[in-house]
């Protein structure tokens, strides 16, 4: 406590200036978030009062076949989701970032801008533009495949069941690139010269000077990399959906987590919603989120040097 | 295995290579963007014999955007969106910084605390209470209101607001504070005063942040807004997309007219967006 605090009796001010943004993320945001891990402890009984079951609601989604097997479907296509964005998406990131650091290239701000660009476009239009490019009615894709010699692997991508899930996780990965691209950018930015000339005396150049120096100093900002990504797609669902509908076709090897939540929530076609089982995923949904975030906090991040410059 | 891109000391090999790269990422990038919008001003026959051509003459028709500006309410859906993305965005960056100060400036019991319990909502998607939010607002009679889409964005921008612009709020002055304390300027008038004009660069980039995916989002106006009065652009347009979709005319339009806006002020304000990543970083 200050000595200013200790003369003055109360600081309405800190009141009023901490009030509206704690009462409206509270209400909103909190209390939801906590209200809907209630609902996921009752149900509703035929005369439409409320219920309380304790758990049975996750078992069901669990080990009942009517829903575990799409719930465990959708669980591993997330999984899948997730493994291609880190193993496509934030490599790429990395080497752009890596290349457009090196010293004095020009149009360095023109590349960063464009390569950008995808990313402020919402899933309803990146969704439909790679529909329109890949579906073969319209026939861009085979005709630029055929320029390459490609033309016999053309497929129907987005409508194979074996391709489907993949294709969307590499527009997905299309459309944000920039963003690892733009925080390992800033990050191999703020490396100070001395350290880069330091490695350059000891003979540390070129691509192991990459290895060696930038790639460790970054890791922080890596780690970074990888959460948003985790939190971002176990949460996704407007691309999914945009693409393929809330049916997650064809036959369900697109689903998500987030498109089961929206079909078991709201019902679709002839499955009634049901906001208790959809508290339910949401639940399940919010408990990954939560492992993901405290292994990177716990067990990620702390075990990252970071280097004060 | 030697990659000489990398290298600090660059000759003309690895710059034309590094360029290179980039140009292809690049095109890649965009291509498929430009080529939406170069299809979107041809007709049927044009768009489906040779794609790739830019419009000329013989093969320029505007029939999309006329049946976009005649079929569908976008223009009221542009509105709506305007409204909820304006409205949030002023909701999120008074009351976030206001809070910013708050933590900032004073030293109270339970600051950390506070400041802990705010920065939760970055890490969590305010999108898992969404079976609990809708029942709030049928409750308060908010269903199909754009005051329901501005309460949860507004809720959803607050948290990395208050997050990055209390580390701006450290940085302003003490000592233009305390003058103005000598002055007997209230709390109130140094917040308005002297600490928001002083954090207006981080309060753009925290715009820039906020408003994208509010602009984009199509949950929330699927969820609790999806009637005809109060679709956002986003959701109006999905559903324009999915009616129309033999129509290749208008598709074509409909997503030009979606994307023309949003690139327009990204270019606008990219110099703010990427100083705002890369914040401090720039040597």
């Amino acid at each position: 406590m200050s000595d200013r605090a200790r003369k003055r009796p109360f600081r309405w001010h800190i009141v009023v200036f901490l009030a509206p943004a704690v009462l409206i993320y509270t209400a909103i945001m909190i209390i939801p978030l906590f209200g809907t891990l209630n609902l996921s402890l009752f149900t509703r009984t035929e005369d439409g009062t409320r219920l309380f079951v304790g758990l049975q609601n996750f078992q069901t989604l669990f080990v009942d076949p009517r829903w575990s097997d799409a719930f465990w479907n959708a669980t591993g296509n997330n999984l899948w989701f997730f493994i291609i964005h880190m193993l496509v998406q934030n490599p790429i990131g990395i080497a752009l970032a890596a290349i457009l650091s090196t010293p004095k290239l020009r149009f360095a701000a023109f590349y960063r801008t464009a390569i950008f660009i995808p990313a402020i476009l919402s899933f309803v239009i990146v969704g439909f533009v790679w529909k329109l490019i890949l579906s073969p009615l319209w026939g861009v894709a085979p005709t630029f495949m055929d320029a390459l010699g490609l033309g016999d692997w053309f497929a129907p991508w987005l409508g194979l069941e074996e391709s489907a899930l993949t294709t969307l996780a590499l527009i997905s990965v299309w459309q944000f690139v920039g963003i690892p691209m733009m925080l390992i950018y800033a990050a191999l930015l703020s490396i100070p010269d001395e350290v880069l000339e330091a490695a350059e005396m000891d003979g540390i150049t070129g691509a192991s000077q990459f290895w060696k120096i930038k790639l460790p100093l970054v890791l922080p900002t890596v780690g970074i990399i990888s959460i948003l990504t985790f939190v971002g797609n176990f949460n996704a669902f407007d691309l999914i959906y945009v693409t393929q509908g809330a049916l997650a076709g064809p036959n369900f090897t697109t689903d998500i987590l987030g498109s089961y939540l929206f079909r078991t929530f709201f019902g679709f076609q002839l499955q009634l919603g049901d906001p208790h089982m959809g508290a339910t995923v949401a639940t399940v949904m919010f408990g990954i989120i939560l492992v993901g975030v405290s292994i990177y906090l716990f067990g990620v991040q702390t075990r990252l040097r970071r280097y004060q410059f | 295995m030697a990659n000489p891109l990398f290298s600090a000391r660059g000759n003309l090999g690895r710059t034309a290579a590094a360029h290179a790269i980039l140009i292809v990422y690049t095109i890649l990038a965009l291509y498929p963007v430009f080529l939406i919008l170069i299809n979107s001003v041809k007709s049927r026959r044009a768009i489906f014999n040779d794609p790739l051509a830019l419009p000329t003459a013989q093969t320029f028709d505007p029939i999309g955007f006329q049946t976009v500006l005649e079929q569908g309410n976008f223009l009221l859906y542009f509105q709506n969106s305007l409204i909820v993305t304006v409205a949030s965005l002023f909701f999120v960056l008074l009351f976030g910084a206001m809070a910013a100060f708050a933590l900032a400036e004073y030293r109270f019991r339970g600051n950390l605390l506070m400041g802990l319990y705010l920065a939760l909502g970055i890490m969590i998607p305010i999108r898992l209470g969404t079976v609990a939010i809708l029942e709030i607002m049928v409750a308060a009679g908010l269903v199909n209101t754009l005051t329901s889409l501005v309460l949860v964005y507004t809720a959803q921008g607050l948290p990395l607001a208050v997050f990055i612009l209390q580390e701006f709020m450290r940085q302003v002055s003490d000592d233009l504070k305390n003058a103005a304390r000598i002055d007997g300027l209230s709390e109130y008038r140094i917040f308005f005063t002297i600490a928001l004009p002083l954090v207006r660069p981080a309060m753009a980039t925290v715009a820039v942040f906020t408003m994208i995916p509010i602009w984009n989002d199509l949950w929330f106006p699927l969820i609790l807004a999806p009637g005809e009065a109060t679709k956002t652009l986003t959701l109006g347009s999905q559903i324009f997309l999915g009616q129309y979709v033999t129509d290749w005319n208008a598709v074509l339009a409909a997503l030009s007219l979606a994307i023309i806006p949003v690139v327009v002020l990204y270019l606008i304000f990219s110099r703010q967006l990427i100083r705002g990543i890369t914040k401090g970083a720039v040597k």
